[in-house]
């Protein structure tokens, strides 16, 4: 079949055109960032079943200047991911209702928000006080 | 009508989207910048046996393979839409790809995290 030759609008670029898709972009480009740090942790547990010479080299290349520019990057990118993630809860969740009372999109976003705060918290003295 | 795969796939993606927002910042500042930089933590931390341990625990198994896998189909799951917003557009094959790669990621963190049981 001869291929038709109808008009095709070009989207080469199409994101770059408009500020709201920029940062859609950078939310997406986390993935990049989160699927990495997964293999990181990954690799860690390979070097960990081979023994501790092994995972001393895992644990002192963590200590490289890459590795740091690395980390701080996706730090940088799992928050905004993070953010995201609850700014649009409100649209990705069934409505809940409390009493009959729909709850608002903010206290939505608020509670995610406030759990993410209250879920960093408790790993951070978990892995402190508890784990190391 | 064949039933979609969707529900499942969007599952663990949705799974993972949700870990990594309630506790991939905290994790990410622990393992790469609090402790190799000793800060908020004893730059000696994550010691062999202090991983071990963790990596022995039952509990501690279970947390490692959530966040190992869940990121990972996350990561991959919106690695392979992305694709689609800068035009390169992929079949099922490489889309198959993709989550097969979260699979065997998980799968490799569910063998070695048995293998840890057997070390020290």
């Amino acid at each position: 079949m001869a291929r038709l030759k109808t008009y095709v609008r070009p989207m080469t670029g199409w994101w770059r055109r408009n500020p709201f898709y920029i940062w859609y972009m950078v939310r997406e480009a986390s993935c990049v960032f989160i699927t990495i740090y997964a293999l990181v942790l990954l690799v860690g547990l390979w070097r960990l079943s081979q023994g501790q010479a092994a995972f001393d080299a895992w644990r002192a290349a963590l200590t490289a200047p890459t590795s740091i520019v690395f980390h701080f990057v996706t730090l940088v990118m799992v928050t905004y991911h993070s953010w995201t993630w609850f700014k649009i809860m409100p649209k990705t969740m069934p409505f809940v209702r409390i009493a009959g009372k729909r709850v608002s999109d903010r206290a939505i976003v608020a509670s995610g928000v406030i759990a993410t705060v209250v879920a960093s918290i408790v790993l951070f003295v978990l892995v402190r006080w508890a784990v190391i | 009508m064949k039933r979609s795969n969707k529900p499942i796939f969007w599952s663990l993606f949705g799974a993972g989207g949700m870990l990594s927002a309630l506790i991939g910042a905290m994790l990410v500042f622990i393992t790469g910048l609090g402790i190799p930089l000793g800060i908020g933590f004893p730059q000696e931390a994550m010691t062999y046996p202090q991983v071990l341990a963790l990596a022995q625990n039952f509990l501690g198994k279970v947390a490692i393979l959530a966040v190992i896998s869940l990121f990972l189909f996350h990561g991959c799951h919106r690695l392979y839409h992305g694709l689609h917003d800068l035009g390169i557009h992929v079949g099922p094959g490489l889309k198959a790809a993709f989550h097969g790669f979260a699979a065997l990621g998980s799968l490799a963190a569910l063998i070695l995290l048995v293998r840890v049981s057997f070390s020290g």
